[in-house]
């Protein structure tokens, strides 16, 4: 045998340099489409004469429109995030919005309107409808991971059945009426910027989480080597229930926000949410197959969606094209993510 | 007497109608090499997993470390200080060097529960000090594995396994799927174990490796153990009769 010691000094062929993080390809689209609108804006007179040039970005008005129509669907998508990671995906949270909503506003009525499910339970501190909605998702949440980790059934099937179900639930619980006029206190949750403030604490609470704690770890771990986290001596199972209970709860606090904003709670409130927090979160760079992906790429990823949005409507473009060209953009983002794998699984 | 690390008696495992372990009787002496060999399907990774407890056996008994044990399942092996080096390597793709070694063990600056702060900068630096020991070297830690080659991989795995064994370690088939620089330096940190003094099972294929390697050769050849040799007493022809059968057709138990 040769001189060993030498061999196992041999550098790798390998990657040396550091990783870019997937973040900044995000950013930079974020950057690239937001600049795109920009300069439309300017040069859009020379064929419609009905508009004067104008700036995208620089208007106060539409960067808070932006940031305040994301805000609902980008809470749910902080919890999405975190399922999606560990090579899951919950397509419950826009039913269990609807839920959480009815049955936290039935809570947070007001004495002077008791046509309510509960008419002598009028006047509550704001405490108890937010805890209940909070309650109601965690509960959907928990049944989730519990089926997805016990019964070893697809992520997939197990929260299609809680999708259907919480709907039902929605319009069973008040046999498809509304629930208005909370208490005066109750609007707090939605008025002004709060959507957003609550918005962004979630997600750098959550960011915190998965970045320095071993929640975060083992989420990462789970998504990426399933059995590799199992032998180690994770305990799989116990960790999936954790992470379905906080997007469901996630999704409660998403109604909160929702019917505190809107002071009225349907049964037909978040259809389609869940598509949108996937959406934001494929964009922002979360692997579908799991282990990849952060809650900053899906902040990028919603106001990507946000500005987006509001760029078709600064443009004046069909809001029937605006859907047709978001379903292509969430196709490319997965076209995107599915290459980036295979160009890393090659250099290895 | 008391220098036996490893001892089993009788070891049986059926999978259903296929004997896949018969009756097998092992001995692992303290600082000791042990190469298992054997053709596919002799029955070398199913007595793995009996030892390593991912599977439970069929009969017989095991002690380790003077005592009868039953393990569970791969934690309790573990922590009893069995560590094993999977042939399908048990690293999480996306996480850093440090992640990976102190999985399912992670050290922690601040307990909260599930949310307990991780203490990144002790994990790094235990984990430079655990890949110099065993003379891995990798570029950056904070990569993630996905991006290394399968030699690099193996040599966090093993040396993952290195650095927490305090007794024994298992490898099944570790440079299997290697060239030749990365089969080298996977030999060298073997080597290292054995100057360590730590006892090792060596499941592999290449004959020239376990004559490389190790001290003593068990050959496996359907379900059974037909040959224990000491390295010195024995040769590659010797050996090869024993894994075709060509000699110790008539075999019985080997101590």
């Amino acid at each position: 045998m040769a001189d060993v010691g030498s061999v196992a000094g041999v550098a790798p062929k390998t990657v040396h340099r550091r990783q870019w993080p997937g973040e900044v390809n995000v950013l930079i689209g974020l950057v690239v489409i937001a600049l795109v609108f920009e300069v439309l804006g300017w040069i859009q007179p020379a064929w419609r004469s009905d508009i004067a040039a104008q700036s995208f970005l620089f208007n106060k008005l539409r960067l808070s429109i932006i940031i305040g129509q994301v805000a609902i669907t980008g809470i749910i998508a902080v919890g999405v995030t975190q399922v999606i990671i560990t090579g899951g995906i919950d397509l419950s949270s826009g039913s269990v919005v609807g839920a959480a909503a009815m049955i936290g506003m039935s809570f947070a009525q007001a004495s002077t309107y008791s046509r309510a499910v509960y008419p002598h339970l009028t006047d509550m501190p704001i405490i108890v409808p937010a805890a209940v909605a909070i309650l109601c998702g965690a509960v959907a949440g928990f049944v989730n991971g519990g089926l997805v980790a016990y019964t070893k059934i697809p992520s997939f099937i197990a929260t299609l059945g809680m999708m259907v179900t919480a709907r039902g639930v929605a319009n069973w619980y008040t046999k498809g009426q509304p629930i208005s006029f909370p208490t005066d206190g109750y609007t707090v949750f939605g008025s002004g910027l709060h959507p957003v403030m609550i918005f962004v604490g979630l997600a750098v609470l959550f960011h915190l989480a998965l970045r320095f704690t071993l929640y975060g770890n083992r989420t990462y771990a789970i998504g990426s080597n399933e059995e590799a986290a199992r032998v180690s001596g994770i305990n799989v199972e116990r960790h999936l229930l954790l992470v379905y209970t906080i997007a469901g709860a996630l999704a409660g606090v998403a109604a909160l926000v929702l019917t505190s904003k809107n002071l009225t709670a349907q049964a037909g409130m978040g259809v389609m949410y869940e598509l949108d927090a996937i959406a934001m979160a494929v964009i922002g760079g979360v692997s579908l197959s799991g282990g990849r992906g952060s809650i900053i790429g899906t902040v990028l990823g919603a106001l990507i969606f946000g500005v987006i949005t509001s760029g078709f409507t600064f443009l004046g473009i069909d809001a029937y094209y605006q859907q047709i060209i978001k379903g292509a953009i969430i196709v490319i983002a997965v076209i995107a993510d599915v290459a980036r794998q295979k160009r890393a699984a090659r250099r290895a | 007497m008391s220098d036996i690390v490893l001892e089993t008696r009788g070891l049986t495992k059926h999978y259903g109608g296929v004997h896949a372990l018969e009756d097998a009787d092992f001995t692992l002496r303290a600082g000791e090499h042990i190469a298992v060999v054997g053709d596919n399907g002799a029955g070398k990774s199913t007595f793995v997993r009996q030892i390593t407890g991912v599977e439970q056996r069929t009969a017989g008994k095991v002690w380790f470390g003077g005592d009868e044990v039953t393990f569970s399942g791969p934690i309790a092996a573990r922590e009893a200080g069995i560590e094993t080096v999977f042939q399908n390597l048990a690293l999480a793709d996306d996480l850093d060097v440090p992640s990976n070694l102190f999985l399912g063990r992670e050290l922690i600056k601040f307990n909260l529960g599930p949310f307990s702060i991780l203490d990144r900068k002790a994990m790094r630096e235990r984990t430079q000090e655990a890949l110099t020991k065993t003379a891995v070297k990798i570029p950056n830690l904070s990569n993630t594995i996905r991006n290394m080659s399968g030699g690099q991989r193996q040599c966090v795995a093993i040396a993952r396994s290195a650095s927490f064994a305090s007794r024994l370690i298992i490898m099944d088939e570790p440079t299997a799927a290697l060239g030749v620089q990365e089969t080298a330096q996977v030999e060298n940190i073997i080597r290292g174990l054995k100057e360590r003094g730590v006892p090792l099972i060596l499941v592999s294929h290449n004959l020239r490796q376990v004559f490389d390697l190790v001290d003593r050769i068990v050959v496996f050849r359907r379900g059974r153990i037909v040959a224990s040799l000491a390295k010195h007493e024995t040769d590659g022809n010797d050996i090869v009769s024993y894994i075709t059968g060509v000699k110790g057709a008539e075999a019985g138990a080997y101590a």
